[in-house]
């Protein structure tokens, strides 16, 4: 996506929303306009900052947890059997518990602090890792199999030289779906019960009516969120050159 | 050119079935293929030509029946043989250099031995690839993709090669002259190929079966004359092709 069409879509989106605060006429408790936000940036970028940093660590610690979590599951599943037998069902039914609905339960056993956040933050991404990742272990095209059978391929070489590799795209996607909810985990956990982070800064300014530092903080989210995004697609495929076209954002743009 | 795997072993098939539902493809069918020579297999799809193939492989799906190796000291066929498909199977992943010591790698040996190395690349040079030993497959034409196939499958140095339509997906000169190079390069091995293609059978095989019917048996067995890669132009092949076209044609009718 080219840097000027961005701008643009930015600025499009802020004169709308102007322009809706101008013509509803919404009281600023309820909408504050750009500028009353934009303010709000200027006179605390310190605050916003320490916040998002908090945020930001619980978000990459998560994924990065979740992912390393993920992987292994993956891949024990695809390499053992009684892996496949005892723990396929109970991966299947732990995703039938709302996630959510464990925060409190997390907060209770690992505190206010980080370490809450970056579990549920690992939970919401485990599972899209593993599934992913499985799933693309389970789909190696047969040819190459008959072709590693023929060479006497034993089945650890044949998993690490022709199965992982061939999965890797289908990783790729399950790390850009856990990407996109890594934050939804951190926030989540942050409004159960926390001192710091922008979810808390969200509460704590919806509190006093302070709407204009809501938005702030919610922009704040929205651009880690689609930093971080970019950085792991940027990695992905870097990783993959062998794979053209892997992410939605690549098909967009050769127009 | 088969260098110390000792005299390539005659292989027996007997007692072949394959069914489908209901639909019995063979049975009871026995196939002879000569040591050290090229045999044919042709005859309209669906008439259980590749099954056949894969039962020889070690890779039936379906298929039962007896093989077993005449060499000096009948082992059993499987871990003497080399499998070269309709498609490359080449790993997108992997340089063309990496994709032809697929095997050694399979097997556990070292990639990085120098001695693998040189033959890869030697093999390369022999197959006409040796500037493309660091290329991706992407980067390579069909044609090129199939002679990396066909150094992949000399460096495992097998004394027995199963081919299975290896080059019906390439345009017609292409396809000359890797039969004229599969022909020279396999010379000494026992070959099995399995084409729709008449002419490639007569080119390049010593003797050719034709399968034909339901139940599907050995309808008739030609031997052309003169050693393979044989001239095209030759008037006694052009007429044997003659012959053999229209019988396949008038099964077909009849099926």
């Amino acid at each position: 996506m080219s840097v000027g069409r961005a701008a643009v879509t930015l600025l499009g989106l802020i004169v709308l929303w102007q322009a809706v605060v101008w013509l509803a006429a919404t009281p600023p408790y309820i909408l504050p306009g750009p500028g009353p936000v934009a303010a709000v940036f200027a006179a605390q970028p310190a605050m916003l900052l320490g916040h998002a940093a908090v945020t930001a660590v619980e978000i990459a610690a998560g994924l990065a947890c979740g992912a390393v979590l993920g992987i292994a599951s993956a891949l024990s599943l695809a390499h053992f059997r009684p892996a496949r037998r005892w723990l396929l069902p109970l991966l299947v039914v732990s995703q039938a518990i709302p996630v959510f609905a464990l925060a409190p339960i997390l907060m209770l056993w690992l505190g206010y602090g980080m370490a809450s956040k970056i579990a549920m933050a690992t939970l919401i991404i485990y599972f899209p890792v593993t599934a992913a990742f499985y799933d693309g272990l389970r789909r190696t095209e047969p040819g190459w199999l008959d072709l590693a059978r023929t060479m006497n391929g034993t089945r650890r070489a044949v998993l690490r030289h022709i199965r992982v590799p061939a999965a890797l795209p289908a990783l790729g996607s399950g790390m850009r779906v856990a990407t996109a909810v890594a934050p939804i985990g951190a926030v989540v956990g942050e409004w159960v019960g926390s001192g710091a982070g922008l979810g808390y800064l969200m509460l704590h300014a919806n509190g006093r009516m302070q709407i204009d530092v809501m938005f702030a903080a919610l922009f704040t989210l929205a651009a880690i969120a689609v930093a971080l995004y970019f950085a792991v697609d940027a990695v992905i495929r870097r990783c993959l050159p062998w794979q053209p076209e892997t992410s939605p954002t690549m098909e967009a743009a050769p127009r | 050119m088969v260098d110390g795997v000792g005299p390539s072993p005659a292989i027996e098939i007997r007692g072949a079935r394959l069914t489908y539902g209901a639909t019995e493809v063979f049975h009871d069918l026995d196939i002879d293929l000569g040591g050290g020579v090229w045999t044919g297999l042709i005859g309209r799809s669906g008439v259980g030509k590749t099954s056949l193939l894969r039962l020889v492989a070690g890779l039936a799906d379906g298929a039962t029946g007896e093989v077993t190796m005449r060499g000096r000291d009948g082992a059993r066929a499987a871990g003497r043989l080399a499998y070269m498909a309709q498609q490359d199977l080449l790993m997108p992943w992997l340089t063309v250099l990496d994709n032809v010591i697929l095997g050694v790698r399979l097997r556990g040996g070292d990639r990085f031995d120098s001695n693998t190395l040189a033959r890869g690349r030697h093999l390369l040079a022999a197959v006409g690839l040796e500037d493309k030993a660091e290329a991706l497959p992407a980067a390579l034409s069909g044609g090129m993709r199939q002679r990396a196939a066909l150094a992949r499958t000399l460096m495992e140095d097998r004394p027995v090669v199963l081919m299975d339509e290896p080059f019906s997906s390439l345009d017609a000169i292409t396809r000359y002259r890797l039969q004229d190079l599969a022909a020279e390069l396999l010379t000494g091995r026992t070959v099995l190929l399995v084409t729709h293609d008449p002419l490639e059978a007569l080119r390049l095989c010593q003797v050719v079966h034709v399968l034909a019917g339901a139940p599907a048996a050995v309808q008739s067995t030609i031997a052309p004359e003169g050693d393979p890669p044989r001239d095209i132009t030759d008037r006694r092949l052009l007429a044997l092709h003659g012959e053999l076209l229209t019988g396949l044609a008038a099964e077909r009718r009849a099926a």
